[in-house]
């Protein structure tokens, strides 16, 4: 996590991790890649749709007829890439063409390694060049390389019999996330300490962690208030499954927790405690970390531990003052 | 149809990083900004909200989520979303108001691209088996279609660059734009390609920021003792996906939208055409039958600037301030979606 001025932010990458079913049409066609070969399918008016599809984008009526295509033909469009980025399939510069193979007649999409842009030409004729090793993927035409280049690859046998029928798909985006006004400056208490949280100027209710806003009330907040770390069980669970990745050993106890001061709650854990004797009402206190080890983060409250005070009832959690009465 | 009346709009600058700001802190400014036109006080005095936006741009999970704690839903109130820029939003409203089922209502749309690298978490709304794999890119796919109306003698790059000067031109008369400039079509061809065919300039930049709208009937705008601008008419067409089975050289969902909302009926005093690579403005405006009795972009189009989930919101809003302002009487704005204009929401208006 970085800070500069009241910006604060860190990088991160969302990872979707799908497999996806392909169905019988991309299942066949992604079959013919792995052992190098490629298919087109018929559409309603007899014209060779690439790359096959379902459903014919102009009756909607639904395809079967699979024909044998080549592995090569000719450039309809292009875009030069002079600066490739990450994720692209090449990272020297390269082109992305519509290609319309031999025996088809639409084009498909992929790419082409010519080295350099004085290469590529509307019109110029290519061909498939395979990965030396197949997985039944649409990567398994290692882009497309002028027709009369040579090509040397050892390419292997992919010796599978089962038709494909699903893929690993997975995508992973990297950001560089943003923790919003209101957070941040929440989040830059937390670090020294202390628990900040806004005030509606409508209503008058505390958020803490603040978002800005009041969500009851549709205004900005913009009026800080300094809590306590004292707070009253809202309500809680006893979890008693193991979460993946999560290193705290159940059974465990997570709680709504309104801090003293607050109208709204969040969550935390609770410890210090039997797990049988807690309940709603019950009056707990922030244990913190060291503070030389505080960061912009809520686990510099490692958890929060019963207090010796009297339950509150139900119908004032929320609405205790600032010092628990 | 019913006649729907756009009372309020408004829209933030359209800045390349918003830094610090959150979904509620682009939102609420611009909200505050509608109600205070229409002299409401909050969406509790609408029938229907309804707003467009898409969590992957920001990589935050149920943002547009986190975005109704700047709508003051208590007690709650009709809401819904779209996935999608916030014209499609507007059109769910107005459906929902030719239904009868509202008198009123609040779109928002708003868009946060800068924490993310946008063409590529774009490549991933294409299909998954044969082109998201392939991280196939927004610039790749426009950059093709400029190659096949170049090679074909339907542009030329002065042209592209023609259209660029003047949404720079224009844009300098919008305090919202992000990239505006007094610069000749000659100037503008001499900067080296980017993606060729195209030049940076001939992409819309990447922005964030955020628009609202608010729409009532024409009797309820009268109650209000509002002026506004009429929406006479939308549609909404989608072309294939695959794209070989497209001539990218046309808009046929543009021609057929157009005809369907009777464009040509009449003159066409203004447009604001939603075209993010400068070639698809001509696509667009050859699609409509447009000549040169339409200012087309005066607000400088997404070419000054592009929040994806509100720039086609924005289109029809700059299109009803205008003629709200009487610089027209009748108007049309578009709404895009997908690689080389593959969605298209046509809006046709009048004044008052």
């Amino acid at each position: 996590m970085s800070s500069s001025a009241e910006i604060l932010s860190q990088a991160f990458t969302l990872g979707y991790t799908y497999t996806r079913t392909t169905g019988p049409v991309v299942g066949q066609f992604l079959t013919g890649l792995r052992s190098r070969k490629v298919l087109g399918i018929k559409g309603s008016d007899g014209k060779v749709l690439m790359p096959p599809v379902e459903y014919d984008p102009h009756t909607a009526e639904a395809l079967s007829e699979f024909v044998d295509v080549a592995d090569c033909g000719t450039v309809t469009t292009w875009a030069w890439v002079s600066q490739p980025r990450k994720a692209h399939p090449s990272d020297k510069p390269f082109a992305w063409a519509l290609i319309t193979l031999d025996g088809a007649d639409t084009p498909m999409l992929h790419w082409v390694d010519a080295g350099e842009i004085s290469a590529m030409k509307t019109g110029m004729r290519v061909k498939v060049r395979w990965a030396a090793q197949t997985k039944g993927l649409i990567g398994d035409i290692n882009g497309f390389v002028p027709e009369d280049m040579d090509l040397t690859t050892e390419l292997e046998e992919n010796t599978s019999t089962e038709p494909v029928t699903g893929i690993d798909a997975p995508s992973y985006l990297t950001y560089n996330f943003t923790a919003g006004g209101a957070t941040a400056r929440y989040l830059a208490k937390l670090k020294q300490g202390k628990l900040v949280g806004q005030r509606c100027p409508s209503c008058s209710n505390v958020y803490i962690p603040p978002r800005g806003s009041c969500a009851a009330c549709g205004v900005a907040t913009t009026d800080e208030v300094e809590l306590t770390d004292k707070a009253t069980v809202e309500s809680f669970t006893i979890v008693h499954i193991p979460i993946p990745n999560n290193p705290i050993k159940p059974p465990y106890v997570i709680a709504n927790l309104v801090l003293d001061g607050a109208n709204i709650s969040f969550l935390h854990l609770l410890s210090e405690c039997n797990n049988s004797d807690v309940r709603i009402g019950m009056r707990v206190q922030a244990v913190w970390k060291p503070a030389e080890e505080w960061g912009y983060a809520m686990e510099n409250i490692l958890y929060f531990k019963p207090l010796d005070e009297p339950d509150v009832p139900v119908d004032q959690i929320g609405k205790l003052a600032e010092g628990g009465r | 149809m019913r006649d729907i009346a756009i009372v309020a709009f408004a829209q933030s600058n359209c800045v390349r990083d918003a830094g610090a700001k959150n979904e509620v802190e682009l939102i609420m400014p611009v909200l505050t900004e509608v109600f205070a036109q229409a002299g409401i006080n909050s969406a509790q005095d609408v029938d229907f909200t309804c707003s467009g936006s898409c969590d992957y741009q920001q990589g935050a999970a149920f943002a547009f989520v986190a975005g109704v704690d700047a709508l003051g839903a208590v007690p709650p109130i009709k809401e819904s979303h779209v996935e999608m820029d916030a014209a499609w939003a507007l059109y769910e409203a107005w459906l929902k108001m030719q239904a009868g089922d509202a008198e009123s209502a609040l779109i928002y749309g708003f868009g946060k691209s800068s924490p993310g690298e946008l063409p590529i978490v774009l490549s991933q709304q294409l299909d998954p088996y044969y082109l998201a794999p392939l991280w196939v890119d927004t610039i790749a796919f426009a950059a093709m279609q400029a190659r096949y109306m170049l090679d074909q003698g339907l542009i030329t790059e002065r042209d592209m660059a023609e259209v660029v000067a003047r949404s720079r031109r224009n844009a300098m008369n919008n305090p919202h734009a992000q990239l505006k400039a007094e610069v000749s079509a000659d100037q503008l061809l001499t900067e080296a390609h980017y993606e060729a065919p195209l030049r940076r300039h001939d992409c819309c930049p990447v922005s964030d920021g955020a628009c609202a709208m608010i729409v009532c009937t024409v009797e309820k705008a009268r109650e209000w003792g509002k002026p506004y601008a009429v929406i006479k008419g939308i549609d909404h067409r989608i072309e294939t996906h695959h794209i070989g089975s497209r001539d990218l050289a046309r808009s046929v969902s543009v021609e057929q939208s157009a005809q369907a909302l009777g464009v040509s009926n009449g003159p066409v005093d203004i447009a604001e055409l939603y075209a993010p690579f400068s070639h698809q403005e001509i696509v667009l405006s050859r699609a409509l039958g447009l000549d040169e009795r339409t200012v087309v972009n005066p607000s400088g189009g997404v070419l000054a600037g592009n929040v994806m989930m509100a720039s086609g919101l924005s289109r029809i809003g700059e299109v009803a301030m205008r003629l709200i302002r009487k610089e027209g009487r009748r108007g049309v704005a578009h709404a895009t979606s997908g690689p080389c204009l593959q969605q298209n929401l046509l809006t046709v208006l009048e004044a008052e």
